[in-house]
């Protein structure tokens, strides 16, 4: 009894000790951390987006689109930028749940009459050289331009007339799906999101 | 031992992932670039260096009965400090380097010399291991990195090398590649060790 009281007081004060300096680095990097991602998906923001002179990470509209399995509200974001008073354009994260290997996270930005202004990959598990090669500025820059209109929101491959890529075409076509996607809610949805006013970002 | 013969055991003759082939998981995955590669070297590196020095300052406070757990807890407070500083002040290796971080905690390596080193030894001859072990994984995956990356696509560091018309062998940067080019590497290696003697 006395030799495991022994034990499970050395495992306590080891894990006590390993405890308490994590705690201690975790309140040292939460605010750069926090940092760095708000300067990501700023970069992010900066890229898709149409010139804009105002903060589109704090002009943003969140919108329910529905509830997932587990009844969860499905929230999407729309950050707005802005040139003086006037709207210059709308950017919004869409997510392809059907990649090659997990969700591929874009962030796409649209002029106000929804037309693509930019698009960027956020984050993907494609595979590297093949894949991968969606973060390309070659093959992004084939939705600039595009609206719901003025093209066929399909691959090549599948009678479209989006480019997929070399040895590559399930992600191109998830992306292509998923943008849609987007452009559809933003349609659906277009006078909530354009005249919202600011919600304050907790 | 001395403290140098030590250091170098892990660099060369010990090296972790060309002799004692340890650690395999994250050196054939993260290894589809020389930056890739070195950045996953360093921070196992940390790790190893830290955890290594703590065990072998507690090594005799630590119950034997208890000490896998104990070396366990070690090694992930370890690899959650360097995770949250990476996220702090190196993110784009960060976001590189991605899920494989929390692996290093099941790195056999580093529990293996925690268990097969440092709770045996002094704390400067541990350090001295952590460190010829940490540089010869660092090596090991910084060179498989550069491997891969110099004909997968055909750069070096993000350097283009062979230049705009050279067609990668996708294959190299892809998961067997990375099997191969290290099956290519140790028998390269055996092939100038059994020249040698």
């Amino acid at each position: 009894m006395k030799e495991i009281m022994r034990l499970a007081l050395a495992l306590t004060l080891i894990a006590a000790g390993a405890g308490f300096v994590l705690s201690l680095a975790e309140s040292f990097t939460r605010a750069p951390i926090a940092e760095q991602r708000r300067l990501e998906t700023l970069k992010a923001l900066k890229a898709v987006l149409p010139p804009a002179d105002n903060a589109p990470d704090s002009d943003l509209v969140v919108l329910v689109a529905g509830k997932d399995k587990k009844g969860r509200d499905i929230e999407k974001t729309f950050y707005r930028g802005r040139q003086g008073n006037d709207l210059s354009g709308i950017a919004f994260k869409v997510v392809a749940p059907d990649g090659y290997s997990g969700n591929i996270d874009i962030m796409v930005g649209i002029a106000p009459d929804g037309t693509i202004s930019g698009l960027e990959i956020l984050s993907h598990a494609e595979t590297p050289g093949l894949g991968s090669l969606i973060t390309e500025a070659e093959f992004r820059q084939q939705f600039h331009g595009k609206n719901l209109n003025n093209i066929d929101w399909r691959v090549k491959k599948d009678g479209g007339d989006f480019d997929q890529l070399t040895g590559a075409t399930i992600s191109p076509r998830a992306i292509v799906g998923a943008v849609q996607r987007g452009l559809t809610f933003y349609r659906e949805n277009r006078e909530q999101i354009t005249t919202t006013a600011v919600e304050v970002k907790q | 031992m001395s403290l140098i013969k030590t250091l170098r055991k892990g660099i060369w003759q010990d090296n972790a992932v060309f002799r004692l082939l340890l650690g395999l998981c994250p050196t054939l995955a993260v290894t589809t670039s020389a930056e890739n590669g070195l950045g996953m070297g360093l921070a196992t590196t940390f790790v190893l260096i830290c955890a290594s020095l703590v065990v072998s300052l507690l090594r005799r406070l630590i119950p034997a009965q208890v000490r896998i757990p104990a070396f366990i807890v070690i090694i992930a407070s370890f690899v959650t400090l360097v995770q949250l500083l990476m996220e702090a002040y190196l993110y784009d290796l960060y976001k590189a380097l991605g899920i494989f971080i929390p692996l290093i905690v099941v790195n056999c390596l580093i529990l293996g010399r925690a268990e097969a080193f440092a709770s045996k030894n002094k704390p400067l001859a541990s350090l001295a291991d952590g460190i010829g072990m940490g540089l010869g994984f660092t090596l090991s995956l910084f060179i498989l990195g550069a491997v891969r990356e110099l004909f997968g696509s055909g750069s070096l560091l993000g350097i283009s090398i062979f230049g705009a018309g050279y067609i990668p062998v996708l294959l190299v940067i892809l998961p067997p590649g990375a099997f191969i080019t290290l099956g290519l590497l140790l028998a390269g290696m055996n092939h100038w060790e059994a020249k040698r003697r």
